[in-house]
């Protein structure tokens, strides 16, 4: 089998463990598009001094939020668990390459991350009218495959400072649920004080988070390849990519 | 034909802690090697250095002509791994985790005739974590066969069972045999070490201190027959000459390297005597008493 057989064979198995595994595919999936009706309830679609709904900032919110658990979140906990029940080290005594399985679950996580982009867009769009803006198209594409990298990378650095199954769910969401805040995820970032954005702007969540909103800015023209945001999240992605790769283990610490 | 492993004055460190201390073994190809030992005698410890997954302190190593902590993935090929804590995926169904993993290798079996060897074709469509203990281990079992390998490791592979469970997996592993395989296996289990292997290494606080068929360690210990009964109180005592003891329950015990002279020299003198030895009992060493013997020697010499 050549390495791209083997690859896509990887993935194929991953998503299907994924699609099986209730707590995954809940957070993942349905929790995103809870949150997306809840907050378009509770704060209504008013109209944003700009002329754009506030849903417009909804929608890449909670796509944002989407693709951190498809990705850094659920890699974070499903690989300590891996770890910790030996799973890893019975995969480590095989002849499959490191990378394969390693950027296979990164992969598996960009999959999840497409499906949900196509579930938020449709619901946006029918139940609030956010329109996707189809010349964002290749742009919106691009920030997804760099964002889902970068955060499954993330998602593997954060299993090298996790010591066990129990602590991988608190560890994941106390590092993650503060950022939420701060990154315009669950609160527009219009809404709150400058040094809260300022902050959450040292993360790559929020960098995301902008990277999205423009591909769904109905008012704005011209609007400016994201580079900057891609560069600050493909930049996390590479210094967490490192640690990841030098601090993984495949063997459990008990 | 060269040995499949060679292991020369292996030695394994923690600190000041030495699990491993000195060991040399070969394992020729087709054997079925155990490596027999106590908990904490460094059994796992060196298996898991000859499966690449601990580097070693010192020492020379050579599995399938490669040294573990070197070799390169495609020496994974040739190597299964039964380990002794390991969970398949539990979303997946039998079936489906041997499939995944066939993928892994360049040469591998078929997925549901494996499934057959170890006995799982009708659990196949279980998710795993539906599986009861044993048929999991059955599982690891076709896991470690799938990929076709030349040289199984098997590490405490019945460790938990219930007796049922155990005679089971022993018709199992004895199906690798037929397959031609290469095995090392761990256990903690005189029995098992002895219904399932050509030769057996006896390790005991990180060094080898037996090794050899179970006929062999049998008589490498000089292990005695010991002639027992129970003396009434008001009893007439037999002679000295006949070299017997007491123990601490009361019983006279004559360890015996000649059954047959013993016994009749005792009888006859029961007979004389009108002694009826009551609870007379001669007990050939089991295999247990011999284990015990050696790795108890051992601590002391340690």
């Amino acid at each position: 089998m050549s390495a791209i057989s083997r690859l896509r064979h990887q993935v194929s198995y991953d998503l299907l463990i994924f699609r099986r595994n209730p707590a995954a595919a809940f957070f993942t999936v349905v929790l995103p598009l809870i949150f997306l009706v809840i907050f378009t309830s509770i704060f209504g679609n008013n109209t944003l001094q700009n002329g754009a709904k506030v849903a417009t900032l909804y929608v890449p919110g909670i796509l944002t939020l989407a693709i951190v658990s498809a990705t850094a979140v659920n890699l974070a906990i499903t690989m300590t668990t891996r770890r910790e029940r030996g799973v890893l080290k019975r995969v480590r005594g095989t002849p499959i390459s490191p990378w394969t399985f390693i950027v296979s679950q990164a992969i598996a996580g960009f999959v999840i991350t497409l499906v949900m982009t196509v579930l938020i867009i449709v619901i946006g769009r029918v139940l609030y009218g956010v329109e996707l803006q189809f010349d964002q198209l290749p742009i919106l594409i691009v920030s997804l495959f760099i964002g889902a990298m970068s955060l499954s990378a993330i998602g593997i650095a954060l299993t090298v400072i996790i010591p066990s199954e129990d602590a991988a769910p608190a560890v994941t969401n106390a590092i993650m649920l503060p950022l939420y805040f701060i990154s315009g995820v669950f609160v527009p970032d219009t809404e709150v004080p400058g040094w809260v954005s300022t902050v959450g702007n040292l993360f790559p969540i929020s960098h995301l988070n902008q990277a999205l909103q423009g591909s769904f800015d109905p008012i704005s023209t011209d609007i400016p390849i994201p580079w900057d945001h891609w560069l600050v999240i493909a930049g996390w992605g590479i210094v967490c990519g490192v640690i990841g790769i030098r601090g993984f283990r495949w063997t459990p610490n008990r | 034909m060269s040995p499949a492993i060679t292991v020369r004055n292996l030695v394994k460190s923690y600190g000041d802690h030495h699990a491993v201390k000195g060991i040399d073994l070969d394992v020729e190809e087709g054997e079925i090697l155990a490596f027999l030992g106590p908990n904490g005698a460094g059994k796992t410890t060196t298996i898991e250095i000859l499966e690449g997954f601990r580097p070693r302190t010192g020492g020379e190593v050579t599995v399938l002509g490669e040294d573990p902590e070197t070799a390169p993935l495609e020496w994974r090929e040739r190597i299964g791994i039964v380990l002794q804590e390991s969970e398949p995926v539990p979303e997946l169904t039998a079936l489906e985790a041997v499939t995944m993993q066939s993928a892994y290798y360049s040469n591998a079996r078929n997925p549901a005739e494996v499934l057959d060897i170890v006995g799982l074709t009708d659990s196949a469509n279980q998710r795993t974590r539906k599986l009861s203990g044993g048929q999991k281990r059955r599982l690891d079992l076709a896991l470690a066969l799938i990929g076709n390998p030349a040289l199984v490791f098997l590490d405490e592979p019945t460790t938990g069972f219930d007796p049922s469970a155990r005679r089971e997996s022993w018709d199992m592993i004895e199906r690798l045999r037929e397959l031609g395989s290469t095995v090392l296996l761990t256990t903690h289990y005189m029995d098992e070490a002895e219904q399932l292997s050509d030769r057996i290494v006896v390790i005991a606080d990180g060094r080898i201190v037996a090794r050899g068929t179970a006929d062999e360690l049998a008589r490498k210990v000089n292990a005695v027959t010991q002639i027992t009964w129970r003396p009434r109180p008001d009893d007439p005592k037999p002679p000295e000459r006949m070299g017997w003891t007491e123990d601490a329950q009361g019983r006279a015990v004559i360890a015996s390297n000649d059954v047959v002279v013993n016994l009749h020299a005792l009888t006859s003198w029961a007979t004389e005597m009108s002694v009826d030895l009551p609870e007379l009992n001669v007990a050939r060493p089991t295999l247990e008493d011999v284990y015990l013997q050696l790795t108890a020697t051992s601590e002391v010499s340690a």
